[in-house]
């Protein structure tokens, strides 16, 4: 199997704290793989491993290996390459405080293209790609922070996208929404993972449950079982997973 | 925490917010004094005139066209300097320096700048751009000399404005591949940039103000012309005042406070610009 994403006995410190314990998992190409687990299991810290995030961190440390299509992502590829090929949203849609058009064409932008026709089509794509197209298709010019909570993510979903990276990492993507965006974001994951690998963050299970192929449930730093969603729901092999998903704490 | 206690902290918190509203009222009202007096001695005196007319021995036929022109060429040339200089430091010092040691030696350095009285910095001009650079006692002299002064307002201010941006928008950036001086440029300067210009537009009201540092480096109390260049002698508007005020005759006190009003009206439209630009700007990088 040619994984696209994998994590090999890796270790993480803040400091002298371990927030990710010896975890091993590979991820398929053109899935949708969910991290569940209670409040500062890891999950974000693990997420922000794909895409070198945890760099800007001070005092933070790693152990082990990251892959992305089996090259090291910490040796073998450029930092700035690598943010490009694994894009990443946000718990809290974070649009800059620019046109929508601009925020979209940043990536585009700062990888020197400028050329307005080309510029267009990539916004137009992208945009259509985070099913925003239509909403926002005449206000291009708008500034991004007059639209709606739940459009602003789907926004900056759309911002990820024009880079065409292949995998996107989503951290809780929809916990600051109301349901009617949750719901939007929900089948935009859905549609998505036909052209990428997508790996979201999610403290709510149903979601997890919604949208994911796989899901991996963390505790404490550790990865304590990673399986096909139906099963890891249905039918948990540890007992933590099955506390956990059936409400007994988190 | 008990129930008396609280009665007590509840009595203190009131008595306190009466003193502190008395105190207020009462600088309120000196404020109202002062600038009745001075519109009650002065308005009379402000026609189109007085604004065209060169000074003169004669009070009633002096006027400040000499002192403006001086004052905005002053400005002109200090903004000039400052702006690109404050700009870039600050940007330096808050997104580039934050962990070496030259820079916190210079951030405290200049918080103490911001502190120091504006005749050291007279000082400071004469000795190097009058005479080290040997720029006379020119306008460009005196620009250096209040580009000095308020370069550590610029500084702070854009340091401050840049701080205020979101961490997140910054995540963003990066989490897109672009480069710290992409995310500068292309996010974090222009975030930034209403609370940067605020800070301009008050450390350009702050060298209007100036009389004491420009007195030093010499500028003439006396200027028939209007300056041409940047090496010509020049007054500015609060040294006319001071000029005038120190004269013994009643008409030039008039004088005097018609110059007062157009300098308050001027330093009144600067922070009102100021306080405009902040409050548009702010709320559109809320979150
Ligand atoms: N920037 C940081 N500095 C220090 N410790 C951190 C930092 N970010 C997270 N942690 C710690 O690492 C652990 C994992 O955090 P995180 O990955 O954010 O958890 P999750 O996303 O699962 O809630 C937590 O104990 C948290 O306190
Ligand atoms: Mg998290």
């Amino acid at each position: 199997m040619d994984y696209k994403l994998e994590a090999k006995n890796a270790n993480l410190w803040y400091g002298n704290k371990q927030a990710l314990k010896d975890i091993t998992l590979s991820i398929e190409p053109n899935s949708v793989t969910a991290f569940i687990g209670p409040s500062g299991c890891g999950k974000s810290t693990l997420l922000r491993c794909f895409n070198r995030m945890n760099d800007l961190i001070e005092g933070s440390r790693i152990k082990g290996e990251f892959l992305l299509d089996k090259a090291n992502i910490y040796k073998d590829i450029e930092v700035y390459d690598l943010r490009k090929r694994v894009g990443m949203v946000f718990q809290k849609p974070n649009p800059f405080p620019k046109t929508i058009f601009e925020n979209v064409a940043y990536g585009l932008r700062i990888n020197g293209i400028n050329d307005k026709k080309l510029l267009a089509e990539k916004v137009e794509w992208s945009l259509k790609n985070a099913a925003l197209w239509d909403e926002v298709k005449d206000n291009l010019n708008n500034s991004a922070l007059s639209l709606s909570g739940g459009q602003q993510q789907r926004l900056c979903i759309a911002r990820t996208l024009a880079v065409e990276p292949t995998v996107v990492l989503m951290d809780e993507p929809a916990s600051a929404l109301d349901p009617i965006s949750t719901a939007k974001i929900e089948d935009l994951i859905y549609e998505l993972k036909n052209k990428f690998t997508i790996v979201i963050v999610t403290h709510n299970m149903q979601q997890a449950a919604r949208v994911s192929t796989k899901t991996a449930f963390f505790y404490l730093g550790e990865l304590i079982e990673f399986d096909e969603t139906k099963k890891l729901f249905t039918n948990p092999e540890e007992e933590k997973t099955q506390n956990y998903i059936t409400g007994r704490f988190g | 925490m008990s129930k008396s206690n609280q009665r007590k902290s509840r009595i203190v918190d009131k008595t306190f917010k009466y003193i502190g509203l008395a105190f207020t009222v009462f600088a309120l009202l000196v404020l109202a004094v002062l600038i009745t007096d001075i519109l009650i001695k002065g308005l009379t005196r402000i026609n189109w005139s007085f604004f065209t007319n060169l000074p003169s021995r004669h009070a009633a036929n002096s006027g400040i066209l000499t002192a403006l022109a001086g004052m905005l060429s002053l400005l002109f040339f200090t903004i000039l300097i400052a702006i690109p200089i404050g700009i870039l430091a600050g940007v330096y010092l808050q997104e580039y320096g934050t962990n070496n040691k030259f820079a916190k030696f210079i951030e405290i350095n200049i918080a103490n700048l911001a502190g120091v009285p504006s005749v050291i910095y007279g000082i400071l001009g004469l000795t190097i751009f009058v005479r080290l650079f040997g720029l006379g006692n020119s306008l460009l002299a005196g620009a250096f000399t209040l580009a000095l002064l308020i370069l550590p307002i610029i500084i702070v201010a854009t340091r401050e404005a840049i701080r205020a941006v979101p961490g997140t928008l910054r995540e963003a950036s990066y989490g897109m591949g672009a480069t710290k001086w992409q995310t500068t440029r292309r996010v974090v300067i222009p975030s930034a940039l209403g609370g940067i210009l605020t800070g301009i537009i008050l450390s350009i009201s702050r060298a209007v103000g100036e009389t004491a540092p420009l007195l030093v480096i010499g500028a003439l109390v006396y200027v028939p012309f209007i300056p041409e260049g940047p090496n010509d002698q020049f007054t500015t508007l609060p040294i006319q005042i001071f000029n005038w005020v120190s004269r013994p005759q009643a008409a030039f006190i008039t004088n005097a406070a018609a110059g007062i009003i157009i300098l308050l009206l001027i330093t009144f439209i600067l922070n009102g610009i100021a306080i405009y630009i902040r409050s548009k700007w702010y709320k559109n990088i809320k979150y």
